[in-house]
């Protein structure tokens, strides 16, 4: 079983790193564009609060951009150390799109970002402005690229065989193919929904220390409505992407709904314990025919079981669970951003609990993001490309004790990493409110150009 | 006329390598030198390259990335035997950056420590960056005797990186700090002399195709025109360097180009005994390269992009001209 272990070491390792990575683009991506807002909001109103706001959040901003480029950088390489029989198989079309995203994304934000952070007085206003839309523009391209990529592995497309090789036949059909379309939006519309309540959460962490700053009051607000706005509609979004995958990957909605046999009006498990040994369900509440009802519009919808897939299906309990969490979470954001909404509605300020509440909330979006790519990533296996390559057969012949020494430095790194980034972040939202009192309407300080 | 594709993207990965050494380098030596300098120098530092390093440190990036696209079969044999030291040069990556930022936010005790970090990131990510350098020329042989090249070729690299920072920090720098950083460069310089000097010499050694393309003759007359250039390049720097202290009339850049040029040519000499291997005496470049459908869509992308890449580099230099200023963030 050694070939097993280095598998199940370099699976790891590498779902640590991706796990670790996607927290910090899943916040970068949307709040690029909060930021063209803020500057936008400080180039034309000329107000001091939104320069503050603006120069709050991009240091919050290249913060969280670091995490995510060092990480990413990690990941570039373990491509080829951990799977180099990926880029033998599919390199073909796997590499044109990494080299896009490098190319036309990564030099774009990391050039500009300096323009942005230390560029304000160096430059005019428009051009600071433009500096941040790139910047911006550079985060989403570089989302397109990589969803192109992991949406081919789920649903292959627009590939043939030519001399033996597997090369892209029709590009457009490989970036566009089946699930692209709905995973690239449900993966902006997540970060969005993270980006929301970080900006919601420090924003309340921020009044609880001092209840009259008036940037926080603003951003608390900005951050609720961007919620309300995107919640119900990645909820409806993600209905859609959950029908997609059950047309091009039925073993995985299997394994999510937990349904062991093919059956007719299949029940919806709410909750249950779901035995991989005696493939059933144990203390399982479940509604009867609900999930054929939501899955094929039919109390008599005929869905497919894991009976039906085995071997090549992925394990019903981690995607069962992550799933649960995933929508659980996404319910809870509704309910809480909806209700501030209407509790913040006119300038009212949000009661104690409230604040305590969104505080609390500042993470969510990392949990739903972290259980939805949980979802369709094992839900993937055992396949690395559907259909096409076996993570087994994609593993690098790196042996089990540099795998071991390696998973340990990165988690000791990670780990002293991620606690650093929370302490700083929380420190960075209460330094220095209320050390000057801003009332609304005071313009920028002379010499810095709004 | 069929365009030769494998050549094209060596071409491309040995500039974007060379790219990467020359702007990541005088990065990774600023913050090298950060233990030898006061503190109010320290910031003065680390303004001077806050504005590029993360843009720098792309190159890299882009470096593995054509290595990946365009040469997959050699990009597996390559990250599985340098896999450890590039593990280390990864952690060192990621501790230099989020150092970076931290630092900029932190006070009293908790910046220090981030200084430290910062400097042992870089360091660390310098000396695996020599590790591999000597595992890739000596075609990734083990044993004492090659640790111990390994471990001068680390010094070497360091001594390259700090000679770049020390010229970076030459240029964009004045007073005190600047007469320091002379101090540096000419430290740095006899680290390069060390380290060049080995490789040069230990390349042939290990290889005998490196060895009959050095010393067969006649070529090898035209060919030590190289190590020549190198030398005066090398004296060259070093009394532009000394010139800039005395206050002689010198461009304060002038240290800088030198520097380069002595990179240009020790990577010229490198690329002359590699080519065509990708994997040293093991796999040619044209046994490594992946489809042409897929170099061509990527050749294509690049002559499209590179040139904006190139455009908005150049532009964001030009934002930040002139000398640093005292510290990054300015309130």
């Amino acid at each position: 079983m050694e070939t097993g272990e280095a598998l199940m070491l370099a699976r790891a390792q590498f779902g640590l790193n991706i796990s670790f990575h996607i927290l910090f683009p899943s916040i970068t991506i949307a709040l690029a564009w909060i930021l063209v807002y803020f500057r936008a909001r400080c180039a034309v109103s000329g107000e001091r609060v939104w320069l503050d706001t603006y120069k709050l959040w991009s240091k919050i901003f290249a913060l969280t951009f670091a995490m995510g480029v060092v990480s990413g950088v990690v990941m570039s390489f373990q491509f080829g150390t951990n799977w180099p029989g990926f880029m033998n198989t599919v390199g073909n079309v796997a590499g044109p799109l990494l080299a896009f995203e490098v190319l036309t994304a990564f030099f774009l934000e990391a050039t500009f970002l300096g323009v942005m952070l230390f560029g304000m007085n160096r430059v005019p206003v428009w051009v600071h402005l433009m500096a941040t839309v790139l910047v911006a523009a550079g985060t989403t391209l570089s989302a397109f690229w990589i969803l192109a990529l992991n949406s081919w592995m789920h649903t292959p497309a627009g590939h043939g065989l030519v001399d033996g090789q597997i090369i892209a036949a029709d590009w457009s059909q490989v970036i566009f193919n089946p699930s692209f379309p709905y995973r690239v939006v449900h993966m902006l519309l997540a970060s969005g929904l993270t980006a929301a309540f970080l900006v919601a959460g420090l924003s309340a962490w921020r009044l609880l220390k001092v209840a009259r700053d008036a940037a926080a009051a603003r951003t608390l607000r900005t951050g609720i409505v961007i919620g309300a706005v995107l919640a119900p509609v990645q909820a409806f979004v993600g209905d859609l992407h959950g029908l997609n995958t059950l047309e091009h990957q039925p073993a995985k909605i299997a394994a999510m709904e937990a349904i062991w046999k093919t059956e007719k009006g299949a029940p919806l498990v709410l909750f249950a314990i779901p035995n991989e040994e005696e493939q059933r369900n144990d203390f399982a509440i479940q509604i009867p025919r609900g999930a054929s009802l939501i899955l094929r519009h039919s109390l008599d919808g005929e869905l497919k079981g894991i009976d039906e897939f085995a071997p090549d299906a992925p394990p019903v309990l981690p995607l069962f669970f992550a799933f649960r969490v995933m929508v659980g979470t996404g319910i809870l954001m509704i309910a809480l951003s909806w209700y501030g909404v209407w509790r913040t509605r006119r300038k009212n300020a949000a009661p104690l609990w409230l604040l305590w509440t969104f505080a609390g909330f500042t993470f969510s979006g990392w949990i739903a993001t972290l259980a939805g790519w949980y979802v369709t990533e094992i839900g993937r296996q055992p396949w690395l490309v559907t259909g096409i390559l076996r993570t087994a057969d994609a593993v690098g012949p790196v042996g089990e004790a540099q795998l071991g020494a390696s998973l340990t430095s990165y988690v000791v790194t990670y780990a002293l990493m991620l606690v650093a980034y929370m302490v700083v972040l929380t420190h960075l939202a209460g330094k220095g409110a209320g050390s000057r009192e801003l009332s609304v309407g005071e313009p920028a300080p002379r010499g810095v150009p709004a | 006329m069929i365009l030769d594709l494998p050549v094209i993207f060596t071409v491309l990965m040995g500039l974007a390598i060379l790219a990467y050494v020359i702007l990541d380098g005088y990065d990774l030596g600023v913050a090298m030198l950060m233990p030898a300098a006061t503190s109010g120098e320290q910031e003065r530092m680390v303004a001077s390259i806050g504005p590029f390093w993360d843009a720098n440190q792309t190159w890299l990036v882009l470096g593995v990335g054509l290595l990946l696209v365009a040469f997959p079969a050699a990009h597996g044999i390559v990250m599985s035997a340098l896999y450890l030291p590039v593990i280390a040069m990864l952690v060192g990556l990621m501790l230099r950056g989020v150092s970076f930022e931290f630092r900029l936010k932190a006070e009293g005790w908790h910046r220090e420590m981030w200084n430290r970090l910062f400097w042992f990131g870089s360091f660390l990510a310098s000396v695996a960056q020599g590790f591999m350098l000597a595992s890739y020329i000596t075609g990734f042989q083990t044993g004492f005797g090659y640790f111990v090249f390994g471990l001068v070729v680390a010094g070497g690299v360091c001594g390259g990186y700090v000679l770049l920072g020390a010229t970076w920090l030459i240029w964009r720098t004045d007073g005190e700090l600047q007469r320091k950083a002379v101090a540096w460069a000419h430290w740095g310089l006899l680290w390069v002399a060390l380290g060049v000097g080995l490789v040069s010499l230990a390349t042939p050694v290990v290889s005998e195709t490196v060895f009959h393309r050095w010393f067969d003759f006649p070529r090898t007359l035209g060919l030590m025109l190289l190590p020549l250039a190198s030398g005066a390049a090398w004296l060259w720097v070093w009394r532009a360097a000394s010139y800039v202290r005395a206050e002689h009339p010198m461009p304060h850049w002038a240290p800088f180009a030198g520097a380069v040029t002595l990179y240009l040519l020790a990577f010229s000499g490198l690329a002359y005994s590699l080519f065509p291997y990708v994997v040293m005496d093991r796999m040619t470049i044209w046994e490594a390269a992946a489809h042409p459908s897929s170099l061509k869509i990527v050749l294509a992308g690049a002559l499209v992009v590179l040139p904006f890449i190139i455009g908005y580099t150049i532009y964001a230099y030009r934002v930040f001209r002139g000398k640093a200023p005292d510290k990054l963030y300015e309130h």
